[in-house]
Formats: C-alpha cells, structure tokens, sequence
C-alpha cells in the first residue's frame, strides 16, 4: 500500500468515525449567566434538548425562562456561559437556520399579510417557499381563508397562530415556543398540543415554556425547572414524579386481603378505601395481579383508580419547599 | 440577500404606512402654494418696473432655496420620524424578535434599513426637488446651474440625518430618537445662521459657532452646498453671508469626504451598538 492510499485510507477511516458519532443535540447549553443592573436573571443554567426530544421549561414567573431562550437563539446576551444549536456555536447566525421560534411577545409586521410574513421568514431563514405551501402552513394553524389579510387586523390568538406558522417555517429541526398558547382559547391549546405531538412524531425538538402544566405532562419527555435564575430540578417525568400510587374501593377486606394489599406496597388509608403505593421496578403487572388475588379472597373490587403524584403538584413542591431540589435527573 | 429582503421590506413598510402618501400630498401643497408665489414675482417686473434680470434671478434664487429647505425639512422630519421606529420600535414592540432570532446578523438588519430609508429619503428628494425646478422655470423661466449636484448634496443631508436618528434609536426610545435628531437638525441650521452672522460681522467667535456645528453634524453644510448649487451663479454684487438662503461658495471635496466619513463612523457606531443591544 502507497502512503498515498494509505492517506484515503485514513481519511475514510476518519470520516466513518465522524459518522459514527451521535448526533449533536439540539440545544445545548452551559453555565448561562445573565445580570441586569443588580438582580442576577439566570445564574448558571445548564441542559440539554436532544434530537427530536421534547423539553418542558417550567418555573414561576421572573425565573428566568425567557432570558434563558432568548439567549439560547441570540437575542440577549449572555454575561457567562456558552450555547451550541444543532452542533453549531450559538454565536454564528447559521446555527438558527433550522430553528423555528414563536416569542412570548409576539408582533408581526402589520402592514403585511399573513402571506407575506411567511414568504418574508422564508426569505430571511434562506428556504424556498412557494405561495401554495405558505397557505397550507396558515391553514395548518387555523388561518386559512385569512392569508391574504392584513396582520393589523388580526385578534391576538390569530396572531399567535401566526406565529406558530412562522414557527415551523424552513422545516425546523428545532421549534422553540415561549408561551405559545397564552392568547389562545381551549380549541387553540388542543390545536398547540396537537402540533408539538406532531412535532415530536417528526423527530423534531421542542423546547416548550408554558405556564399550562397540564399540557407540559402529556406532551414533554423531560422537564426543566428554573427556579431564581436556577435549575431547581431536572429529569424525565418519571424521574421527576417519582413513585405510582394505586387507590381502591373495596369491600368485604379481611386479614389476608390487607396482608395481600400490603404485599404490593405501602399501604394507606382504611375502611373500604386503601391506597397502595407501587413499587418502583413496577413492570405494570402488580395491579392486575392484586387484583385478582383480591377477587380471589372474595373481596369485592368496586374501583381501580391509578394515580400519580401530578407535575403540578412536584413543581409546587419544589418551589415552595425546595423538596427534591437540586437537580432532581440532573440537568443533563 | 438578508440586506435586501430587509431593505424591500422597509420601502414597502413606508408605502403601507402611507408614508409616501403624506410626503407626497404635503410636496403638492408646497409645489402649488410655491407655484403660485413665483408667478406673482414674475409679475413684479411689470407691476414696479424697477426689478432687472440679475436682481429677479437673485429673488428667483433665494426663493426657491427657501422652498427647497421647506422639501428637505419634508424629507428630514419623514426619514428622522420613520427611522426612529424602524429599531426602538420594533424592538419595543416585540416585532424584531422573530426577525433577529433568524440566521441573519444584526448588521445586516441595520444595512438593510439604512439602504431602505436611503432609498425613500434620497427618492423624495429627486422627485420633489425635480418638480420644484420645473415649476419654477414654468413660473419665471429659471433653472437651477448644477441641479443633481444640489438634489445629491440635498440627499446626502438626508442620508445624515436618518443615519443619527438610526443611532438614537439604537439607544433610546423611538420618540425620543425622533425628536433628538430633528431638534439637532434644527439646532445646526440655527448655529449655521448664526455662524453666517458672526461672519458678516467679523466676529470669528460667533463665526466658530457655525463651523463647529457643521463639523459635529454636517446637515446644514451640506444643505449649504446644495443651496450653492441652487443659486443664481452670475455675481450678485451684494453681500449673501448673512442670508439664510444664500450661500457664498460652493463645498470643499474636504468636507465632502468628511461628511462620507461621519456618516460611516454613525453607521458603525449604530452597528456596534444594535449588535450588543438585548432585544
């Protein structure tokens, strides 16, 4: 073998290397630090969104959760710390090419038409858009038959669809939503949760602050909780929420039934209503099991309700009693 | 391509806003009113008789660079009053979010405006002032000597101007920006009269007043040369340092330079500024 093959050689060996790596994530960020005059904003905020992964942002208002995603995307300048998006440095304006983002404070031109601001986000983010696929992405957020109106004349929540279709033009790999159902009525908030499951079914990452917990649990893979201009705690749900419960009505509970409900877990509560608490290496066969064992012992099983400590309840927890602080998964 | 889109996007902002429309209803009042006033000069002739040609073409001078000052305030109070938006306001808005967190620089944004505004202020100029040279000669058969030399110096101070108030409105609301950079403009013109005064009078203090403001702002030097250009350039035989609407000699390619030169140092300055500003 010629140095010279050796050479090519090399070089692919390099490249399959190259290839083999996983993939960057799609934020990433580390030791964020952000003061204004006095009062510290964000005070060495760490994490990261990965490849498709949907990422909740939680925390009580002036924690810092705007700061933090404006400057992620390099709106506000951090005093410390360094971000990268899809594998590039925060500071190089290519690093949001693939990124989509609707703000908290959302404005859009209003001497232009919905139309238009989409072709102008096309234009701005370097993607061809034809006018055909700018109508489908306004009706795809509810506006159709209202491309060609002016946004002046648009109610708040129309704007802020607007905005989630500027979002989601340039097919994003990243899709940052700072509030995005705050203007919105009940049938909008579904419409959100829709498109960001739609999002994730993509592959696309969603980094999701809103104050509707509710909607953060069903749609998140990992929550963030920022609390001060800190994360308070970090981690999936499970690792967040931490143990299943179990609450039966049951009648007809004699020793061996209670000995049995104990076998399956912490036992609380009496009478005729028990609540079992689920071991954590659960696999989703005790309930089922006890159960039938149960009906076995001739105990009568009126209700079967699972339960789980709700994100809300673990955020308020956190917050108010700084119960399972400290980075609960770490923030990864 | 950022540069451009942003720049389209600011010519159409002027259009829709109705920007154009105002500049252009306020131009035809000044063009009739001004229309009218020079046909009654050209009366004068016949009504006293004591008026010669080089006299009337002194009046027809001083007239119509007093009706061209009233064109650039137009094109000044437009541009300075739309670039104030242009960045604090949008910025206070929320509108420059969702543009600035685009793979775009900052400066781009900026260049962008600035060539946008540019376009409508320089635009503004040439239309209107090329009107008012044709109503003028329809009226008493005078054409200005040097013309496009006078709309681009009349355009340069524009440039000027809009290029401040694009700095203020990196700095301070948009208002604010707004009225910081007509009352400057307003302020230099005053100083340069002023200067124009102490010259007549052999003061060289006052005289100073006058160079100096037209060093730290060059919106009233430039409006100078534009004036020189406007005017009759036979001798007058009389004294025009003293007039506001006449000018003794034409400008220096020195100060031409550094009017080019403040104007990019302004620009840059802006561009550092936007460039740290949090949004």
């Amino acid at each position: 073998m010629t140095s010279g093959d050796r050479a090519v050689e090399d070089t692919r060996t390099a490249a399959q290397l190259v290839a083999d790596l996983p993939a960057s994530p799609a934020v990433w960020c580390s030791g964020l630090r952000k003061r204004y005059g006095r009062r510290t904003a964000v005070d060495g905020v760490s994490f990261t969104v990965g490849r498709g992964e949907v990422v909740g942002l939680l925390g009580p208002n002036g924690a810092g959760k705007t700061s933090v995603i404006k400057m992620l995307l390099g709106l506000v300048r951090a005093d410390a710390g360094e971000v990268a998006l899809l594998g590039r440095p925060g500071r190089d304006p290519l690093s949001r090419q693939r990124v989509g983002y609707l703000p908290e404070l959302f404005r859009y031109q209003p001497w232009l038409t919905a139309t238009e601001v989409l072709a102008l986000h096309a234009r701005l983010a370097r993607v061809p858009m034809t006018e055909a696929e700018g109508r489908d992405r306004l009706a795809a957020v509810g506006l159709d038959g209202r491309a060609g109106d002016r946004v002046g004349g648009f109610s708040k929540g129309m704007q802020q669809r607007l905005g989630l279709a500027v979002a989601l033009v340039g097919r994003p790999e990243l899709v940052v939503l700072d509030e995005p159902t705050s203007a919105l009525d009940p049938i909008g908030r579904a419409d959100v949760r829709d498109l960001v499951l739609l999002l994730k079914a993509r592959g696309v990452a969603v980094l999701l602050n809103s104050h509707l917990i509710g909607e953060v649990e069903r749609v998140c893979d990992r929550v963030v909780i920022l609390d001060s201009g800190r994360v308070a705690a970090a981690g999936t749900l499970a690792e967040l929420l931490g143990r299943r419960e179990v609450r039966l009505h049951l009648t007809g509970v004699d020793g061996r039934a209670e000995a049995r409900l104990r076998a399956a877990g912490t036992v609380t509560g009496g009478g005729d209503r028990f609540t079992v608490a689920l071991p954590a290496d659960d696999d989703g066969g005790t309930v089922p099991g006890l159960v039938a064992d149960l009906v076995a012992l001739g105990v009568c099983v009126h209700a079967v309700e699972p339960a789980r400590i709700s994100l809300e309840e673990r955020l308020l927890g956190i917050l108010r009693g700084g119960t399972g602080a400290g980075n609960g998964g770490g923030a990864s | 391509m950022s540069v451009l889109t942003v720049a389209g996007l600011t010519l159409r902002e002027a259009v829709r806003r109705r920007v154009v429309w105002a500049l252009a209803l306020l131009t035809l009042a000044l063009l009739t009113l001004s229309g009218w006033g020079f046909s009654r000069l050209a009366g004068l002739d016949t009504e006293f008789g004591d008026l010669t040609s080089g006299q009337a073409r002194l009046v027809a001078s001083q007239l119509l660079n007093l009706v061209v000052f009233g064109l650039s305030l137009i094109a000044a109070l437009g541009t300075a009053f739309l670039a104030g938006p242009t960045l604090a306001g949008e910025v206070e808005s929320g509108m420059a979010l969702s543009v600035l967190a685009r793979p775009v620089r900052r400066s781009a944004v900026l260049l962008g405006k600035w060539l946008g505004l540019v376009a409508v202020g320089s635009g503004y100029v040439a239309v209107a002032g090329l009107a008012q040279f044709l109503v003028v000669r329809w009226a008493v058969g005078y054409w200005p000597p040097q013309p496009v030399a006078g709309l681009a110096l009349l355009a340069g101070q524009t440039v000027v101007l809009l290029t401040l108030a694009l700095l203020l409105s990196s700095v301070i609301s948009s208002m604010a920006s707004g009225v910081v950079a007509v009352g400057l403009f307003g302020a230099t013109w005053v100083a340069g009269v002023v200067g124009s005064v102490g010259e007549v009078l052999g003061n060289e203090g006052v005289a100073r007043v006058g160079t100096v403001s037209r060093m730290l702002l060059p919106t009233d030097g430039l409006w100078r040369g534009a004036m020189h250009a406007f005017q009759d350039p036979t001798p007058l035989g009389i004294d025009v340092a003293g007039s506001p609407f006449l000018s003794e000699a034409p400008l220096t390619v020195t100060y031409l330079l550094w009017a080019a030169v403040w104007v990019a140092m302004v620009w840059g300055l802006t561009a550092l500024t936007f460039a740290r500003r949090d949004v």
